[in-house]
């Protein structure tokens, strides 16, 4: 046939192009970030997570004791309503490859899933991190705002407050990406990251005999120190990891081997 | 261009794909043919490392696909349309790639305006695109790092006429220029008028392959005069065997012995042309039917 109606012939042209390189990953990782936002679901789950934090500093400005307005006071009630919106959010970040089918795209181009993976997880640690900066700044416009209206706007914060955040946060984005890859659906994966913790939870207080590993392992016990301004005891710590173990590095290293292997289509 | 190898694909005992062989070389456009199920799309995905074959293996440029550096510069695949994110825009889910793989933004909007998605398209999010729509995007996307082979599976699906021509010249130019190209279709038609190879496969197996023409000319020529009478007496002078067929006579030989005969002997001739498919299209049809057949049971 003819093909005189070929379009702008040059532009289809194959060219013989310079060496590739393959993508690094900063590049991967700056995909991946962008791929949080640029969707209407991603900016509102961000816009929520920020509009949930700045509701809590806002209650404690209208209901808070005045002495009680501090700096760390407005900071550390908004980590636990963002810490649990975080994990919805490294469970899509994961998740959505598969539900909306993008992962035929995208693993086609970056065949080293291992890499996409990596580059996945190290955004929504950078989304944790973004996080914390956010409470931070939601904190010092309460303090501001305190000590305009007689609160007691005092802006002491311990630093050791701050990394206990940064490890809450963080890992708790992660358990989230955890669960999204070992589970590659959205919605068993949100439903699975609450409820089986819970009902640890709950079975752990019911069952005597697990009353004992429930103390390690179920997170939100062992992360409540996190909260305070206090040094963790060694035993704290012990605890902290123990559970991760079985919360986020289980799920991680399982969901990897998953997502390396599974078939694409 | 693209090698397989033996690839075999097994899902428990049922073999989805079972000792496939074939080559695309660059310059060429290779069809590939088989009814929905056949086994195309999980050929495909293998050679793309989307799948991971259960014995054989594949390469494209020479490298097994995973082990291109960056793949989307080399090979552009389009194995599914619907396959983009409901709710990125057309252009953004070019960006993405664009971005991954390293390319100037321009390459965007100049990939965008080539398949044909005009500003306002481009602006839309993919769940308000058509499936022609989406099949441009595809194509677009496929097309994004200027690579050397493509793999499109499909590519006609939902695309008016005017767009499966449009896309026929497309894929003819890019061949004619070098590049390597493999598409698959469940309908002979739509490959047969840009495909300069055909492979054919069936229940896993590859049942045909070759070039086009010697495909489709297994049936012979066809010859046609009104006098048909006279036409016969020709054909048997110049040697040629001639048999009835509802058209006119089937000839096996080429169609310029069939006119050279005629001329010689005098006869007007009606028609003359390559008998259709014969073989092909039979085989292609027998295929086919055994597969609407069990859909149908389904």
């Amino acid at each position: 046939m003819t093909t005189t109606t070929a379009p702008a012939a040059g532009a289809v042209a194959p060219r013989q192009h310079a060496p590739v390189r393959r993508p690094s990953l900063l590049r991967l990782t700056a995909v991946e970030l962008r791929k949080l936002v640029d969707t209407r679901a991603g900016r509102w789950l961000l816009i929520t997570i920020g509009l949930i934090a700045a509701v809590v500093v806002t209650l404690q400005l209208i209901y808070a004791n005045d002495a009680d307005q501090t700096f760390s006071n407005f900071f550390v009630p908004s980590l636990l309503p963002v810490g649990v919106l975080l994990p919805v959010l490294g469970i899509l970040s994961i998740t959505s490859e598969w539900s909306q089918r993008t992962a035929l795209t995208t693993y086609a181009l970056v065949p080293r899933r291992e890499r996409v993976v990596t580059a996945k997880l190290v955004a929504v640690m950078v989304a944790a991190l973004g996080s914390v900066l956010a409470s931070l700044a939601l904190a010092a416009v309460g303090t501001l705002v305190a000590s305009a209206t007689g609160g007691a706007g005092n802006w002491q914060l311990d630093g050791s407050l701050i990394v206990n955040a940064v490890i809450l946060q963080v890992t708790s984005v992660l358990m989230g990406a955890a669960f999204g890859l070992l589970l590659l659906n959205p919605p068993l994966a949100i439903v699975g990251y609450f409820l089986l913790p819970t009902v640890w939870g709950v079975l752990g207080e019911m069952v005597r005999p697990l009353r004992g590993p429930s103390e390690w392992l179920d997170t939100s016990k062992t992360m409540e120190p996190l909260f305070s301004s206090d040094a963790l005891t060694g035993e704290q710590w012990g605890r902290i990891v123990v559970s991760l173990l079985v919360w986020m590095v289980l799920p991680l290293a399982a969901g990897l081997f998953r997502t390396l292997r599974r078939e694409v289509s | 261009m693209i090698t397989v190898e033996n690839l075999t694909k097994r899902y428990g005992p049922h073999p989805a794909v079972d000792d496939v062989s074939f080559q695309c070389e660059p310059g060429t456009v290779t069809g590939f043919l088989g009814p929905n199920g056949a086994g195309k799309s999980t050929t495909m995905r293998m050679i793309c490392g989307l799948t991971a074959p259960t014995a054989g293996h594949a390469t494209v440029s020479g490298r097994p696909y995973r082990e291109l550096p960056n793949p989307g510069r080399e090979v552009g695949v389009l194995l599914d349309a619907s396959a983009q994110h409901a709710g990125r825009t057309g252009r953004e889910a070019l960006t993405l790639s664009a971005y991954t793989m390293g390319l100037d933004r321009r390459e965007v909007a100049a990939k965008l305006d080539l398949v044909g998605l005009n500003a306002v398209a481009a602006k839309r999010r993919v769940r308000a695109y058509s499936l022609g729509m989406r099949q441009r995007l595809g194509l677009a996307h496929a097309l994004l790092g200027d690579p050397r082979v493509l793999i499109l599976d499909e590519p006609a699906n939902g695309l008016d006429p005017e767009g499966i021509f449009w896309m026929r010249g497309l894929l003819r130019d890019f061949a004619d220029r070098g590049g390597t190209v493999l598409l698959s279709s469940h309908l002979l038609r739509e490959v047969e008028a840009v495909a300069d190879r055909l492979v054919v496969i069936g229940g896993g197996r590859i049942v045909a392959q070759g070039n086009k023409d010697e495909l489709l000319a297994g049936g012979g020529t066809l010859v046609r005069a009104r006098d048909g009478a006279a036409l016969r007496r020709a054909l048997d002078a110049a040697g040629l065997t001639a048999a009835d067929s509802t058209d006119g006579l089937l000839v096996q030989a080429d169609a310029e012995a069939v006119g050279q005969a005629a001329a010689n002997a005098g006869v007007a001739l009606a028609e003359l042309r390559p008998a259709d498919g014969g073989g092909l299209e039979q085989l292609f049809l027998t295929l086919t039917a055994g597969e609407s057949t069990k859909e149908a049971v389904r």
